[in-house]
């Protein structure tokens, strides 16, 4: 008898990650401790800028319990190269040398200098602050703009110059466009800098087996089959099948642990050197310093329009802070958005210029969302500067230039080809989510009364791109390796289920959702599969986590494997039923005689007759486990409409966040608390972005928001509730109809909370805030709105 | 080095410790129990949070000396005979951890604020938990999920109702 079989996909099923992580029994790389283990501590310049003269290192070793110390120098011949950077954007990037230490010159402070490594943690910190280094500090460049002028000062003299690359895109007659149309807005926008904050800091241990040659690298690393690769090949230049990269539970990374860190390759070098593990754990205080940076940019983005709003031209001309060295992907990371300058919007003409600039500041790289956040800002602020000069609605002025519904890929004016999308049928549950009409009227009031207290709404209707990436595209566009993923999946004779996946989580629930597609196409329990990861030799094909392409790449792996599953399984089910393989239908983990449905094998009566292999097919391999790579043919696009209303106290400048409605469209979903959860981690972290955080550096490159004191990361009580609602279009680029979720929030919601602000105080005059709006710089816009003066 | 005695989870522990030591890193690297986390330096993020005689403490501003003759629960300690302690059956029903490094401290916190107020609303749990820092959840589900384990709490705790 055939039965109803319970399905997964889709449903609220609660996560399989949670028993250890809510004991206190889950492992981080800070958990483990291996015999013989010593500590290292990395000693790093308190200067931005400083010729190194000279390391002395004889105090620090005489101490008792002080096995070794090098300076930069004296680990010069441990590199075959320097860190890696993957991503040259153009052929003539200048991409100066980057050591796990610095050796002549410290760029930025915080570049590490020198390391120490003793028996303890307290031993190797107290050794570390006994080495005397010989600093000439230099004069700084900490500004962009200043880093491009004549005569500043060179964070790399052997290049002569600060840029780092110019990389241009263009689709159309620009300049036609722009000189033709009878509306040009202008804004300039700065994006300020942040850190990530995982609230795991990053960690490390290194063991060495010296009688092979063996080295087993645990990390807290968002990409453990990345820095397998490089750091083996690129810089210690060891074979790769030497290394093993394990990422045990990883506390978080939002892109700041998607890197090759100095420490990992350092860690390696010494256990290699001494023969003995080594471990190092950062303090917050280095995670500030020497965990890169994200965002910082300075934006002048253009619009060309008719007379009634309709968007012809897109123009955006970019600076990107690239801090003082190229890591893995600083460079590429701005390019990330570079095709969503455009939202969800048509257009004629389309025009891109990023150019990198080294300063002496910690680098920077990927960051939640990296390079969309910044791309949706721009266009998303200045369509509504165009509302403004056109005499528009927020609201309207979005209609009338969205692209009009589609369900097969569609090109846009950005150059990319969209898997489907209906922009405005998210719009219209948000407004009605948010209470819009009556919203408005209140505003008008309050306006009328004069009201201390104003309210303001704000609309963020954003295009996103993600699931990094099809091969050929990352090729296209200068990136050194794929975006494929792969899984491979085990059905033991117990009838068990083993997936071990290529992607590596760190909070965004692989485990559950991974076994729910699982579960579906094999009719296998829930409870009954088990996943794999983030071990080079336990998952040996894989590219990670980060970009939002763990389910739109690494899923559809899983999919695709348990399809191989599936046909392995007709075969040897067909021989045993004694049937053809096309009399047989398969549903839910049943192979099924077409009109005979009692006589029927499952998946774990097939896996165990593959298992003892007594009867299988002639020339039909034993087992039943399957492999599946999987590199898409095109991005995803998830989408959707994001409103923000706000109260703004006209006196204090202090903003209260009313009501948050989240309206977004992420293709089919696999488990919504999962989804649901995604979405309000990321617009919280953005709603963060626009009222608190923000990496500030004096002229001198000291950090002054150094610790997670001056930093604002938000706790519970600085923070909205968020409303989700939901609007499903399926993927045409894969067959599960999924796109991404991870970084939606942090995409769309600066820009809904900066356009609430402002909507708040249009009626004064405002029409532009500095982010993060701190209730200080709102009164200082009410003000010189007001006065005109006080600017 | 100083002589302490310690209970940790209910188990009496003998301990020579450098005066410097903090709680957190004798409950880790003495005691061998990593479930109490460590993310920062500067007593802001909680992750560290344990209870000393009954109250939540972050363990990184209190030296080990200081717990001496003292009674620690750590989140090694908050399930019993193998049931899950309501706050983490809550936590997990709720999805109130994502990457699960702050959980513990959380947890920690949530336990002494439930025992210390009578009412919790939205607003008093996000005010009670402003010393624990998460970055993957913005809060929501956490919220949601101390709020049903201080309901859990108070029903198991209340007498029967009168006829």
């Amino acid at each position: 008898m055939a039965q109803i079989a319970e399905r997964y996909v889709g449903t609220q099923v609660l996560r399989k990650e949670d028993p250890e992580l809510i004991t206190g029994q889950a492992k981080y790389t800070d958990d483990l401790s291996v015999p013989g283990m010593l500590w290292m501590y990395v000693v790093r310049s308190p200067f931005a800028h400083a010729r190194i003269k000279g390391v002395d290192l004889s105090k620090a070793l005489a101490m008792d319990g002080v096995v070794a110390a090098f300076s930069g120098a004296d680990l010069a011949d441990a590199w075959i190269g320097g860190l890696p950077m993957a991503w040259p954007v153009t052929e003539d990037i200048n991409n100066p040398p980057h050591f796990p230490l610095a050796k002549d010159k410290a760029r930025h402070q915080g570049d590490g200098v020198a390391v120490v490594v003793a028996e303890s943690r307290a031993l190797a910190k107290d050794a570390a602050e006994a080495v005397e280094v010989d600093y000439e500090p230099l004069d700084t460049v900490i500004d962009m703009e200043a880093a491009l002028a004549k005569g500043a000062p060179l964070v790399h003299e052997e290049i002569g110059t600060n840029k780092s690359y110019t990389w241009t895109l263009t689709n159309g007659e620009i300049d036609k466009v722009f000189s033709e149309a009878p509306v040009v807005v202008k804004e300039r926008y700065r994006i300020q800098r942040q850190i990530a904050n995982a609230i795991e800091p990053r960690a490390v241990l290194a063991q060495p087996t010296p009688s092979t040659g063996e080295l087993t690298l645990w990390t807290s690393t968002q990409i453990p089959h990345i820095a397998k690769v490089t750091l083996a090949a690129f810089t210690l230049g060891i074979p790769e099948s030497k290394l093993r990269v394990i990422a045990p539970n990883v506390g978080g990374g939002f892109g700041s642990k998607l890197q090759v860190y100095a420490e990992e390759a350092l860690a390696l070098a010494l256990a290699r050197k001494l023969g003995r593990p080594v471990k190092w754990t950062e303090e917050r205080s280095e995670n500030y310093l020497a965990t890169h940076h994200g965002r910082d940019q300075i934006q002048e983005m253009e619009l060309a329009a008719d007379e009634s709003g309709k968007i012809l031209g897109y123009r955006a001309r970019i600076l990107v802070n690239m801090g003082a060295y190229l890591m893995i992907i600083t460079p590429g990371t701005p390019l990330l958005g570079a095709f969503v300058y455009c939202g969800p919007y048509g257009g004629e003409a389309y025009q891109v210029e990023f150019t990198g600039v080294f300063t002496n500041t910690t680098p920077t790289d990927a960051y939640r969302g990296a390079g969309r956040p910044e791309a949706t800002y721009a266009i998303e602020r200045s369509i509504d500067a165009l509302a403004r000069r056109v005499g528009k609605d927020p609201v309207e002025i979005r209609r009338m230039n969205f692209l009009p519904p589609f369900t097969e890929p569609t090109p846009s004016i950005g150059g990319l080809s969209i898997d489907s999308g209906n922009y405005e049928a998210t719009l219209d549950v948000a407004l009605e989510m948010v209470g819009y009409e009556q919203l408005r009227k209140e505003q008008q009031a309050r306006r009328e009364q004069g009201d201390l207290k104003q309210i303001g709404i704000g609309f963020s209707t954003y295009l996103e791109m993600c699931g990094l990436a099809p091969s050929r595209v990352l090729s296209a566009l200068r990136y050194a390796a794929g975006g494929w993923d792969a899984a491979n999946i085990r059905v033991l004779p117990t009838g068990k289920v083993v997936v071990a996946i290529g992607t590596t989580p760190h909070g965004q629930s692989h485990e559950t959702t991974f076994a729910q597609i699982v579960a579906d196409d094999l009719g296998i329990p829930y409870e009954d599969i088990e996943m794999e990861y983030g071990d080079t030799q336990v998952s040996p094909l894989g590219l990670d986590t980060y970009g939002s392409r763990s389910l739109s790449i690494g899923g559809v792996a899983v999919h695709r494997a348990a399809q191989k599953i599936v046909e392995k399984g007709r075969k040897i089910a067909a021989h045993e039923l004694e049937v053809s393989e096309d009399d047989l239908e398969y549903e839910s983990g049943k192979f099924m005689v077409k009109g005979a449905p009692d006589k029927a094998k499952t998946i774990p009566e097939v896996a165990f007759s593959a298992w003892t292999a007594h009867n299988l097919p002639d020339g039909l391999e034993p087992g039943l486990d399957a492999l599946a790579v999987y590199d898409a043919e095109n991005f995803v696009f998830p989408y959707g409409a994001h409103i923000c209303a706000v109260e703004v106290d006209t006196e204090t400048g202090a903003i209260e966040i009313l009501r948050y409605v989240a309206v977004d469209d992420v293709g089919t979903i696999i488990n919504p608390q999962v989804v649901d959860g995604q979405v309000v981690g990321g617009v919280i972290q953005g709603i963060a972005e626009a009222l608190f955080e923000e990496a500030v550096y004096d002229e001198k490159g000291q950090l002054l928001t150094s610790s997670m004191t001056n930093y604002l990361v938000p706790a519970a009580p600085d923070v909205p509730d968020v409303m989700i609602g939901r609007h499903v279009t399926p993927s045409t680029t894969n067959e599960l109809g999924v796109k991404g979720v991870g970084e939606t929030g942090t995409i769309a919601s600066p820009p809904a909370v900066v356009n609430a602000v402002i909507d708040a105080l249009s009626h004064l005059g405002v029409t532009h805030m500095e982010r993060p709006m701190s209730p200080e710089r709102v009164w200082r816009a009410v003000q010189s709105a007001k006065g005109g003066a006080s600017k | 080095m100083r002589h302490i005695s310690v209970t940790v989870n209910g188990a009496r522990h003998e301990a020579d410790v450098e005066p410097r030591q903090l709680l957190v890193y004798f409950i880790r690297e003495q005691l061998g129990l990593t479930g109490t986390n460590v993310g920062c330096d500067t007593t802001s993020c909680g992750s560290c949070t344990v209870l000393v005689d009954g109250k939540s403490v972050k363990s990184c501003t209190m030296l080990a000396v200081q717990a001496d003759g003292r009674e620690i629960i750590t989140i090694e300690g908050m399930a019993r005979n193998g049931e899950l302690h309501p706050l983490q059956k809550a936590f997990h029903e709720h999805h109130g951890l994502q990457c699960g490094y702050c959980t513990p401290g959380m947890i920690m916190a949530a336990d002494s604020l439930i025992r210390e107020s009578d009412n919790l609303t939205d607003e008093s749990v996000r005010l009670g938990l402003e010393g624990n820092l998460c970055r993957c959840t913005g809060y929501v589900n956490i919220v949601k999920a101390v709020l049903a384990a201080a309901d859990e709490t108070r029903s198991a705790a209340a007498p029967a109702p009168a006829k």
